[in-house]
């Protein structure tokens, strides 16, 4: 509210609903109607009255900084309905200049502050260092027994061959994968699931099934070796296994780009990944914070793409350096002035090479590509050079993309050069971002 | 360096190996125990994704036309997103609907509008504009008209969107120049049916006899239900210069194409058929009184008069009606000794048979056909007179019909006269055909019934469909008048129970559409 250019878009708004049904519901309380008493503060808040069914108006209040939502409706959805109305209200039309919350507002805002200016180890219970390296002790080796017997099986299917596996099926992965859950390395079980999902996967399967099953090798041997690594290595080995992260990463203030976020949902429908992709506008450097929803909620934390916030970033050890999460920051953001900067197709599989040097099991690297021409096709998309013939593939499927981001990017391009944001990996590259020709307003592929 | 190096050949023997098994590999091979296989395949996979070089671009699209129109302000390319992004929404059935704006109906104003202004759609939005025209026809032409060349230079790449290169949505740039004779023949010959349909439009927009000419070339061999399509298309636009062709056609084979060869020829008061049906229908009425026709003989039948009627009514009144209805209206004025249209209708004829009925009705039926509006004036009589007193018809179907003769502002005023004297009860229908958004007088009275039959004590969803009505059609300037509805009172004392709140409710719905079209509308203004 600070700054009136810091609004959502009514898309940014309804990627926070729930569900379809609270997006519509939203959508039709996202006029001046049924609304009373609207208002914002100068510190990110905005809260109304809406009338319901019964005698007494719900009362909303979002905070804009969580976003977090406090709802006096009985609805056990999150946000529910009338904070999305609010926002889209307020995204829309805006709620005036910035007053005093109403008492009933106030009483949360205030709580929600309170609670977030107590220095994080106070709710902490006090440290037991030796219980806590006995405890990692403990997990270690149960860790490495799974991995013992990961190797084992490996070895088993190399010596029989792959050949039988395509009638051989997948509850035999399953149960490996349920092995290594038990083993608390749960980076090893989904990449164990993964594998066994090849061989149903279509033509090429036996290639891409050796090289997962190899690079799972790799890293059951980099962990049995693991006091040997390099420390960021090993940090990244570590993770990759699904191990918490130890240790304080570095921190680095800067203004940081949005430039990308979507969400994926496992295959059991049980958790949300929302993927938040930024970029340091002094130095360059990319940050990806992960943010996790349960079952019906999407993910809190929502950053609009194409704004800049200026926050500290911790980034973690390990991965290539991508992973971060995010610190203080302060509650405005600013539009970008400017497309940020394409590299060629050659540059951004170098970038990806080059990453992999840390992290040999990454799949991606975030790039931004320009200016490329998307080619559709039948059999598959492509992004070429705007000057030249080399191309990158567009992968069809993966990353929980559509295909109709990819015809929204064609539409941008209209078989024109255009920027793209998108991460570039072994697969191809998958956009994410464009921005149009004459424009520096970015487009989130949906 | 290692012999890994050769890179490609050694991976493919590796996979090679993979797939058999170590276990049956006996001659040693790349990589002999599984662990060395493993190991091999990881230096070689990370290898490959390290050095992975682009590939051969393919053929690059060809560039879009330019679309020379400006895009819409930001605020209303937002409200289109969000629009179309609920474009799905349920359509709340029946019952309460709280007080939340109707968004169902906003979409097609906004494409309306901002066709008004010339917009294009913003590029990005033009995937989910055809996605929307493909799911709703009559969103079609207007979805398609906004998404201009960029839409056209996509749905040629997308099966999905095929339709749109389709039917003549105006300027699409797809049919040929209709002066271009080989191309017309060309497509005429080979096209899908829409397409032949949008030339056959394209070249009587050019030139009405040229038309005619292009059906003769193939109508022999078109399968009937596409000679009757095509005579159908024939209604818009219809001229003397189509009679001979029309004509020809009261000799069709199909029963279907010979009836409405006689219907089309039966709107041109000049037409030979209108003439023989003009004699005929003179013969039965008249100042005397009515004497229906005593059979029906082969030349009626072959002017299009249907022999066997209906269950009910009576063979000679029957064919009655068709006479009077395909007679032009022009010929009654010397029958009648010199009258008008509205002294005609008012003559007590042949009152005693019980004839006036049908005669009215043939009536009505000949003024919608020949789009006669002094006729319609005069078969609907004062908007004020009680409905089953009406000169004309009492059928609303029939009213609404006559109605749509008339100029815009004559019909807005007769309706708003209409719900003055009756409420609105019977409105709906009258409604329907009048222009949007509603001209003042005619909102005014719609608001001020509205509010008498709050006062009434009725419940509102007794008016729903007028209540609908009126959140897509009332002005949005009306919405402050409106704002003093919206409050509560409390309920009458002969008042169904808790009335008064939900019309309270009803009158907030409609308040608040009415506003968000006025914000709609005004985002559309260019800057």
């Amino acid at each position: 509210m600070t700054d009136q250019g810091d609004r959502w878009t009514a898309e940014q708004v309804l990627d926070l609903a729930p569900d379809d049904a609270s997006r519509k519901a939203g959508g039709r309380l996202g006029g001046a109607g049924p609304w009373s008493q609207i208002g914002g503060s100068a510190s990110g808040s905005v809260w109304g009255l809406c009338k319901g069914s019964g005698s007494k108006p719900y009362r909303t209040v979002v905070d804009l900084k969580g976003p977090a939502y406090k709802c006096s409706c009985p609805s056990r959805k999150f946000p529910c309905k009338h904070a999305l109305g609010l926002l889209l209200l307020w995204s829309a039309e805006g709620v005036g200049e910035p007053v005093e919350a109403p008492e009933w507002a106030a009483q949360w805002l205030t709580d929600r502050a309170a609670k977030a200016a107590r220095p994080p180890g106070e709710r902490a219970a006090p440290v037991d260092e030796e219980g806590a390296r006995k405890r990692a002790e403990r997990r270690a080796a149960r860790v490495g027994a799974g991995v013992t017997e990961l190797e084992q099986r490996l070895a088993d299917l190399l010596r029989g061959g792959l050949a039988g596996q395509e009638q051989a099926g997948y509850a035999g992965w399953e149960e490996t994968a349920a092995r290594m859950v038990d083993a608390q390395a749960p980076g090893l079980a989904a990449r164990v699931r993964e594998l066994g999902t090849i061989p149903s996967c279509g033509p090429g399967w036996p290639a891409r099934m050796l090289e997962e099953a190899a690079l799972l090798h790799l890293l059951d041997r980099a962990w049995l070796g693991v006091a040997g690594l390099p420390e960021e290595l090993a940090a990244t080995v570590r993770s990759r296994v699904g191990l918490p992260a130890s240790g304080e990463g570095e921190a680095v203030r800067d203004r940081w780009l949005v430039l990308a976020q979507y969400d994926t949902v496992s295959p059991d429908g049980r958790l949300t990944t929302r993927r938040i992709w930024l970029r340091g506008l002094a130095d360059g450097r990319p940050a990806l914070v992960l943010d996790f929803g349960p079952p019906g909620r999407p993910p809190g934390l929502a950053l609009p793409v194409g704004r800049v916030l200026e926050a500290e970033m911790r980034f973690r050890p390990g991965s290539a350096g991508l992973r971060a999460d995010l610190g203080e920051r302060s509650a405005a953001t600013a539009p970008c002035a400017e497309v940020p900067a394409g590299v060629s197709t050659g540059a951004a599989l170098e970038a990806y090479g080059e990453a992999l040097r840390q992290d040999p099991w990454l799949e991606s690297w975030p790039v931004v590509l320009g200016p490329v021409v998307p080619i559709p096709g039948e059999l598959g998309w492509q992004l070429a050079d705007a000057e030249g013939t080399s191309a990158l593939p567009v992968p069809l499927t993966g990353g929980g993309r559509s295909r109709g981001g990819l015809w929204q990017l064609a539409a941008l391009s209209g078989g024109g050069p255009v920027t793209v944001f998108g991460e570039c990996g072994h697969r191809g590259f998958t956009p994410l971002t464009a921005w149009q020709p004459d424009s520096t307003e970015p487009v989130a592929l949906s | 360096m290692d012999k890994s190096d050769e890179g490609y050949g050694e991976w493919e023997e590796l996979v090679a190996a993979a797939l058999l098994g170590t276990e049956r590999r006996r001659d040693g091979g790349p990589a002999g125990s599984p662990e060395a296989l493993l190991d091999a395949a990881a230096v070689h996979a990370v290898r490959r994704r390290a050095g992975l070089r682009p590939a051969e671009a393919g053929r690059r699209p060809e560039p879009a036309p330019r679309d020379p129109r400006p895009v819409p302000p930001e605020a209303a390319g937002r409200r289109l997103a969000q629009l179309l992004a609920g474009r799905s929404g349920p359509v709340n059935g029946g019952g309460r609907r709280g007080t939340a704006p109707d968004l169902t109906e906003l979409l097609p104003q906004w494409l309306a509008a901002a066709a008004r202004h010339g917009y294009r759609s913003p590029a990005s939005l033009v995937p989910a504009l055809l996605d929307a025209a493909r799911a709703r026809t009559d969103l079609r032409p207007q979805a398609l008209a906004l998404a201009g060349t960029r839409g056209l230079w996509l749905a040629r790449m997308n099966p999905d969107w095929r339709f749109a290169l389709r039917g003549g949505s105006g300027g699409t740039g797809e049919l040929p120049e209709v002066t271009d004779r080989a191309a017309v023949e060309r497509l005429w010959q080979e096209g899908l049916f829409a397409e032949r349909v949008a030339l056959l439009g394209a070249v009587r927009a050019h030139e009405a006899a040229a038309a005619p000419r292009l059906l003769m070339t193939t109508w022999a061999t078109e399968r009937a239900e596409d000679r009757l399509m095509f005579l159908d298309s024939l209604r818009v636009g219809l001229s003397e210069g189509d009679e001979p062709f029309l004509d020809a056609a009261l000799g069709d084979r199909s029963r279907n194409v010979r009836a409405t060869a006689a219907e089309l020829l039966s709107a041109l008061p000049a037409s030979a058929l209108a003439g023989r049906m003009a004699e005929r229908a003179l013969a039965c009425v008249g100042p005397e009184g009515v004497t229906p026709p005593a059979e029906c003989d082969a030349g009626m039948l072959r002017d299009g008069v249907v022999k066997r009627p209906p269950a009910g009514r009576g063979e000679r009144a029957w064919w009655l009606g068709q006479l009077v209805e395909a007679a032009p209206l022009s010929c009654w004025r010397e029958r009648f000794g010199g009258l008008g249209p509205a002294e005609i209708v008012a003559l007590p004829v042949a009152a005693g048979d019980g004839w006036t009925e049908e005669l009215h009705a043939a009536w009505c039926r000949a003024a919608v056909r020949q789009r006669d509006a002094s006729w319609s004036r005069a078969l609907l009589g004062p908007a004020s007179a009680p409905p089953a007193a009406g000169p004309g018809t009492a059928s609303l179907a029939e009213r609404a019909k006559l109605l749509e003769t008339l100029p815009h502002a004559e019909r807005a005023e007769w309706v708003a006269e209409f719900i003055r004297a009756h409420g609105l009860s019977e409105a709906f229908q009258l409604l329907g055909v009048c222009v949007v958004p509603w001209a003042g007088a005619l909102g005014r009275a719609v608001v001020d019934a509205l509010d008498t039959a709050r006062d009434a004590g009725s419940y509102p969803w007794s008016f729903s469909g007028v209540m609908g009505l009126a959140e897509r059609c009332l002005d949005p300037a009306e919405a402050s008048r409106l704002e003093a509805l919206t409050t509560a009172a409390e309920d009458l004392p002969d008042a169904a129970p808790g009335a008064a709140a939900y019309w309270a409710e009803a009158f907030t719905r409609l308040v608040s559409t009415l506003r968000l079209r006025a914000a709609m509308l005004a985002e559309l203004a260019p800057v």
